[in-house]
């Protein structure tokens, strides 16, 4: 059985392909430089993060920084073109501490290199909107076969992109 | 930017914190200056000359994902230490494995390489046919455009050999036209080659076969998992699988470029017991050009971005991924430049 993480929400906000293949352990992201880049934001943008913040699993999800005292979970991105995928990455996370007995919380997407930051909610109307979605994920990654490829325009900065999008062409 | 290592002299590789560390060590056993190579821009090792290592060296390695190709005193390939796998795709393993066992997708992909292989052969023949009115190659192009088109009849992997190797004895036949004002076919030889030519072609072919073997370590493709190739036995028969389409463009270009501007010639090889073999000298100068041959880039007409021609062996990967998964048919790399 699939575990439904944060990541796999994110993807599937953005690309039911990129959901299928990461699920399927056919990954790209060890090629790509701004996977890379992410990973050093994560790392080094924010070197005087308090001591309180903690990284959690609930249910195999990680949540990377959870400041338990004030009950936000912090996500932070590199930029906001994903804005959606990246708020129902939050209310998953929301979802998720909700459901391990934790009232109340709410979400913070910072966006260090635009300076800027969003919060997210969880209303209880979200909540079987959330569990619509992580039904649907395990739907498509149990799917025997890989679901097709997007728009072009929408995946020249994708990891996948040289997979998706290289053939023969004929002469 | 990771890129390939190629070690020619005797010494001692180390580690040295997180750095690679080459003292050379001449034929006195006195060392010499070491050199440091920083981990984050190593690709491969590919180790012509005598190296001391240790375990702490290897694990190392293996944990860098950084793979060893050993080659011996006459040059031939010996093998790899290669790091754990890191990519592993379950899916991805069943459905290489599915399309192994029924015999006819697997004699489906295998005429596949035979044609990519062919269509790269024809090209680089046409090449010369234009460029040089004296050379006739016109017989050799036909007859393998004939053998080309009696792919599809191939019914099953042995017959296809047999028409694989057809193909490729009339591209050698041809090599004469090209470089015999320097060099002499004189057929095909191996294991060990009896002449230049054929000691470069063994030696050009091994360099691209570890080259695509290293590549498919970065996928998730399994290496001894092959179609045109046996499978498992004594190789990672699948780099020799796409190896097939890429020697001509990789290896036989760059033989012909090298003879023909006289970077290579006749006194840079020795006759041995052991067959013909380059000299130190040369042999870098081959290597070197190799390299640089890999590292040069065209204008990719599906992704529409300069790519590499190292990159091209991944895309291929990732052709022959999507055909495992289904999702589009695979079709060989084909030159068309």
């Amino acid at each position: 059985m699939q575990t439904v993480t944060g990541s796999l929400i994110g993807m599937y906000h953005i690309c039911k392909r990129e959901l299928w293949l990461h699920a399927n352990h056919i990954r790209m992201e060890h090629n790509s430089e701004l996977v890379a880049e992410g990973k050093q934001l994560h790392e080094h943008a924010y070197p005087q993060r308090a001591e309180r913040y903690r990284e959690i699993i609930l249910d195999g999800s990680k949540i990377d920084f959870y400041d338990p005292y004030d009950k936000v979970v912090h996500e932070m991105k590199k930029s906001d073109k994903m804005e959606h995928s990246h708020v129902a990455q939050v209310q998953f996370y929301l979802y998720l501490l909700r459901k391990n007995g934790v009232e109340g919380a709410t979400g913070l997407l910072e966006y260090p290199k635009l300076r800027q930051t969003q919060t997210v909610q969880l209303t209880n109307d979200d909540v079987p909107v959330v569990e619509g979605w992580i039904r649907d994920i395990k739907r498509i990654v149990d799917r025997e076969q890989c679901p097709g490829r997007i728009a072009k325009s929408k995946c020249r900065s994708c990891s996948y992109f040289d997979f998706c999008y290289v053939e023969e062409i004929n002469e | 930017m990771k890129q390939p290592k190629y070690l020619f002299n005797a010494g001692r590789m180390s580690r040295k914190d997180n750095t690679l560390k080459f003292t050379p060590v001449d034929e006195a056993g006195i060392e010499g200056q070491p050199r440091y190579l920083p981990i984050e821009q190593v690709g491969d090792l590919y180790v012509f000359g005598s190296l001391d290592a240790n375990s702490a060296l290897y694990n190392f390695l293996g944990q860098e994902g950084i793979a060893v190709h050993f080659f011996n005193y006459y040059e031939h390939y010996t093998g790899s230490f290669m790091p754990r796998e890191y990519l592993l795709a379950g899916k991805m393993q069943v459905d290489q494995t599915k399309h192994y066992m029924a015999a006819k997708k697997r004699i489906e992909i295998a005429r596949r390489f035979v044609e990519g292989a062919a269509n790269n052969i024809l090209r680089v023949l046409k090449y010369y046919d234009n460029r040089d009115k004296a050379k006739d190659l016109t017989e050799a192009i036909c007859l393998i455009e004939r053998l080309l088109a009696s792919v599809p009849m191939a019914v099953d992997v042995p017959m296809l050999m047999g028409i694989e190797g057809n193909i490729r004895q009339t591209y050698y036949g041809a090599f004469d036209a090209i470089v015999g004002q320097t060099f002499c076919m004189d057929g095909r030889s191996k294991r060990p080659p009896q002449n230049e030519l054929n000691a470069l072609i063994s030696f050009g072919n091994m360099l691209c076969y570890t080259a695509c073997l290293s590549t498919i370590y970065h996928t998730q493709l399994n290496p001894t998992i092959s179609f045109l190739h046996e499978p498992g036995a004594r190789r990672y028969s699948l780099a020799l699988d796409l190896s097939e389409v890429f020697k001509p463009i990789l290896v036989d270009r760059l033989i012909f470029r090298m003879i023909n501007k006289r970077q290579l010639q006749p006194s840079d090889f020795r006759s041995e017991v052991g067959g013909c073999v380059l000299k130190d000298a040369a042999r870098k100068r081959f290597v070197q050009g190799f390299d640089e041959q890999l590292k040069e880039t065209i204008k990719h007409r599906a992704l529409g971005r300069s790519v590499s021609y190292r990159h091209l062996v991944k895309l291929e990967c990732y052709k022959l991924q999507k055909h495992l998964l289904g999702l589009e048919e695979y079709r060989p790399f084909k030159a068309w430049w």
